[in-house]
Order: structure tokens, then sequence, then C-alpha cells
């Protein structure tokens, strides 16, 4: 278990560096434009001022020495400048992560706590009203765009009722939070629960099941022992492998509420070029999705104990 | 056609309800009774649903119900477009690397792998931020971003194809390795394929139209359902059907399509892990 935990974060290290190299070929190709849109573009632009930016960013060298340069500060945790604010782009990040990581575990709490007894109810009750209400609602909550149900919350939740602030952090309110993992939230709610129903529906049929149930167990049980430990293992993947879309989703449902994350700083600084930012940002939500799976990579074994790792 | 659809109201409503938006997409002149983006009329912006203008106007005067219907052939072609480039780069590679194993199976497994670890939204992102804003520019980003699953299915589909009997059959009759691997193998793994390769194609219409809301996708004046939510939030408290038609259609042609690949799933992959999926 030891031995596998550490194999599992040493494959961390050959992961990081090539989404590095693809992140950063793509964001740095084109050569200077960065420079030549932070001059003032209504005068014509002066040649002069743009190659002092450049040497200033050091976008004057070629593509791979910058590679190198931005991977040997990347190893001490260095990650360039903004091109904007005289800022290091670590330090940016850091004032970012908080509000953003608040966001997506207050999004998963509320989809599993709401659609793993969703979908455990809907499996148990297979055909009746209850099943066939619930699995629209997952169809749906999977099919609605995120930005459209978060104007949506909005308008009835704090414009026509007024319980809920609109957008904003609200330095930490948790009033302010609700809204914001409402809408990031559904879509993974509804996966959670049509795939828990699914798991349910598949172990249900198990010798196992009938094994418990023959032997005189109870209902509640059966259910509770066998077949909701056994489910899990399926859930927890969908839990992690679809953790990389909430994470991605964060960017709009940020920008959508003002929330001051990692994600609507994704945005400003595409809008902005600030490329050292956006290379920031990615590599961030990456980061936290590859931890995330790294998690429930290892939490599989505490669940299961019939898995051994080689 | 009753005995068909009869217990599989997944695939019905699915089908039709996508058939019925590329019906609109295609017949968008004959039945949009304005059009999408000259018939702007700034006397009478902002009006709410009426005879004239069923689903109201926006704040430059355009019949939202044209712009709505129009709309469907952008996000239409973007989803069919940008899955069936990623349905080819997934297949030739996944196919590739169950049949050819060794290196190449390895080099395009972690390939894969890094795909998936960089969340789809945020892949289209960094592509557009190399590229700019623009309708052709989402093409490529998205045509770039949703191969890895259909590249591992079209794999491990074709590892447990390798070693069957007509596999083997096709070997000792000396067909070359790509009449084998296309002409043999594919048709056989088809439905898995089809099954992703529909519910991408909602992916790719969802991450359209938030890549527009962002003012990063398609621009105006082209009138995609996206774009026109992307002032929404500041409107729609004083003009709510400026917002609520396009969403309402996003919502409808996303759910088609799941409903849809929900439908076939049941149909073409029976032993499916998913099969119990409503």
């Amino acid at each position: 278990m030891h031995a596998y935990a550490l194999k599992r974060i040493l494959q961390f290290i050959p992961t990081i560096f090539f989404i590095t190299l693809i992140m950063f070929f793509l964001l740095n190709i084109l050569p200077g434009s960065a420079a030549y849109l932070a001059v003032d573009q209504r005068k014509a632009p002066d040649p002069e001022l743009i190659a002092q930016l450049e040497k200033e960013w050091g976008l004057d060298k070629p593509i791979h020495i910058r590679y190198l340069t931005y991977l040997k500060g990347l190893a001490t945790g260095d990650l360039g400048k903004s091109f904007l604010r005289k800022e290091n782009v670590s330090q940016i990040l850091a004032d970012r992560i908080r509000p953003t990581l608040e966001l997506a575990f207050a999004s998963i709490i509320i989809a599993v706590v709401v659609g793993l007894p969703l979908g455990f109810i809907s499996a148990l009750k297979q055909g009746t009203w209850i099943d066939t209400l619930s699995m629209i609602g997952a169809v749906s909550g999977i099919s609605i765009p995120q930005f459209w149900l978060g104007i949506l919350l909005m308008f009835f939740f704090s414009v026509q009722i007024r319980i809920f602030p609109t957008s904003g952090y609200g330095d930490g309110n948790i009033m302010n939070l609700v809204l914001p993992s409402l809408s990031l939230g559904a879509g993974y709610m509804a996966l959670i629960a049509r795939t828990t129903r699914a798991a349910v529906l598949d172990v249900l049929t198990m010798d196992f099941v009938r094994t418990a149930r023959s032997k005189g167990l109870s209902e509640f049980l059966v259910n509770s022992r066998h077949v909701f430990q056994n489910t899990m293992i399926l859930v927890l993947t969908t839990v992690g492998l679809q953790f990389g879309s909430l994470i991605g989703s964060t960017v709009i449902v940020e920008k959508l509420f003002s929330w001051p994350g990692i994600g609507s700083l994704l945005v400003d600084s595409i809008y902005q070029r600030d490329i050292p930012v956006t290379q920031g940002c990615i590599l961030v939500i990456i980061l936290i999705f590859l931890i995330v799976n790294l998690v429930v990579d290892l939490l599989y074994a505490v669940i299961d104990p019939r898995i051994k790792y080689q | 056609m009753y005995l068909f659809f009869r217990n599989r109201i997944n695939l019905f409503i699915g089908s039709t309800i996508v058939l019925g938006f590329i019906l609109m997409a295609i017949f968008a002149p004959l039945i949009a009774p304005f059009h999408p983006v000259d018939d702007a009329n700034l006397m009478v912006s902002e009006q709410p649903p009426d005879a004239e203008f069923w689903f109201g106007t926006d704040s430059q005067g355009r019949d939202i119900l044209s712009r709505v219907i129009y709309g469907a052939r952008i996000s239409l072609s973007i989803g069919l477009v940008t899955q069936l480039i990623n349905t080819i780069i997934g297949i030739i590679l996944g196919v590739t690397a169950g049949f050819f194993g060794k290196w190449w199976d390895d080099l395009i497994m972690g390939l894969t792998s890094i795909m998936l670890s960089i969340p789809s939204l945020v892949f289209a992102l960094a592509v557009m931020a190399l590229l700019g804003p623009g309708l052709v520019n989402v093409f490529i980003a998205l045509g770039l971003t949703n191969w890895a699953y259909t590249c591992r299915i079209a794999r491990s589909q074709v590892l447990s194809a390798r070693s069957l009997d007509y596999v083997t059959a096709a070997r000792a009759l000396g067909y070359n390795r790509a009449r084998i691997m296309f002409e043999q193998i594919l048709p056989n793994i088809l439905g898995p394929i089809l099954v992703i390769s529909t519910l991408g194609i909602a992916y790719a219409i969802l991450i359209e139209a938030s890549l527009s809301f962002l003012g990063l996708g398609t621009q105006p004046p082209n009138p995609s359902w996206g774009g026109m939510l992307s002032n929404a939030r500041e409107q729609f408290f004083t003009a709510y059907w400026i917002s609520i038609f396009p969403g309402i259609a996003i919502f409808l042609t996303v759910l088609g399509f799941n409903l849809l690949g929900d439908g076939l799933r049941d149909v073409l992959d029976p032993h499916s892990v998913l099969k119990h999926q409503k």
C-alpha cells in the first residue's frame, strides 16, 4: 500500500512535465504578440518600446530556452512574473486558490449528499415514479448549461425572494457560496445519481446479495452492508474522473458569479493576454484535478480490501 | 416503428429532439420570420414576446426567435463537425495502438492520459487563447479537445477483437494490416464508439456555448446561443426573454443528444456496466 502510494506520487512528475510542455508551447508559440498587444493600441506601435518589453519579459530568447527557464523556476515554485501586474504569478495564484477550493468542495459535498441517496433510492424503487422522476431530473441536470442554471438561480433566489446575494465572494460569507456551488454541483450531482443507480442495480443481481438475503438478513442490513459498500467503488471512480469537468467548469461559474478564484483569473488573463498568469492558472487547475484523482485511487484500497496493488 | 421504440423511450425522445433541431437548422431561412442579423430595428429593442415577435427582441431590436432558429446552425455544425474530427483522431490512434501494441501503444496511452488530466474546457480555453476568438477557431479548439475517450474505447475494443477468429482468418488470408484494422475490425467495434460520439456532441455543444458565453467563442453578431447569453446576467432582470429562450435551446439540444446516446447504448451495447441507466 505504501509502495503503491509512493509509486503513484512519483508518476506525478512525468505527467506534470508533459502537461507543462504541451501548455507552454501552446501558449507561447506566437512570438512577441503579448508585448505588441500590451502597448497602447491607439497609437502607432513603437518598436523600441516593444523590444524593451520583450527583453524585460524574456520574450527575445528562443522558445526552448524560455521553456527551460520556466521549468527551472517551476522546480523552485517560481512561476514567473505577470506581464501586466508587477507581481509574482505564484503570489497572485495564492490569493485566488482558496475561493476556488471552497467552491469546488462545497459543490462536491452538495452533489454527493444529494446524488448518492437519490441514485440509491431510484435503484431500490426501480420502475416507480420516484425512480422515473429522479432519472428525468438526472439527465436534465447533465444537459443544463451551468451558466444558465446559475442565471436562473440568481433570478429566483436573489432577485425574486432575496435570500442569497447575487454575486461576489462576500469575504467568505457562506450565503455567497450557496448559489455558485449549486450551479456548479448540479451536473455532478446528476452524474453521481445515475452512476449510483446503475451500480446498485448491477450489484443487486450478484450472488452475495442473494446469499445475504437467504441467510435471513433484513433488507436494511443487506442494502447498507452488502450493496452499499460494493457500489462505492464505481461511484468513487465517477467522482474522481468527472472531477476534471467540475474543476474546469469553475471557470464559467466563477465568471458568472464574480467569484475571485482561479477560474475567473484564468478568463481575465486570457482577455489580457497575460500568458504567465494563464499558464499558472492552468497548472493549478490540473494539479488540483490530479491530486483529487490520486486521493481517489488511494481510497479504493481503503474501501475495498480485495484490491491489492503491485 | 412502434415496436422498435417500445421500451426505448430515451431513443425515441432523443432522436425526435435531435431530428427537430436538425430540420430547424437546415430550413432556418424558411422558418425564421426575420433575418437574424440584418433585421435590427432599434425602434423595437427589448420588446417582450408578443404576436409579432414570439420570443421578443434583443437590445438591438433583433427577433430572438429568428436568432434562436439560426443559432441551431452554429451549435449543431460545431457539435457534429468537431465530434467527427475527434472521432477520426480517436479511431486512428486507438485502433493502431490496440493493434500494434508495444511502444506505439505506450506512447498513445501516455498521450491520452495527459489529455484526460486536462479538463476539456481548460484545454479549449488554452487553444482559444492561442488562436483568439472566432467561429473557425472554435472548430479547431474543440476538434482537438475531446478525442481521448474515443481513443481509449477504440483501443480496448481492438484489444479484445484482436485474437478473435475472424481476425485470425483475415490474417491467414494474407490481408494487409491496414485492411484488417479498418475493414475487418473497425465495423465490429463501431457500436461503443457511436455511443461515446453521440454523448461527445452534447458535450461539444455545451463547451461551445460556454466559450461564447465567456466572449471567447463565436463572436457577435453571429447568432450563437452561448453568445446570446453573454449579457444575460445584466439583462435577465429587465428583459428575461433575451436569455430564457437561447438557454432552453441549448438545454433541449444537449438533452436530445444525451438521451440519444443513452438510447443507442441500450440498443448497441447491452453488456455495458451502465446498461441500467435511463
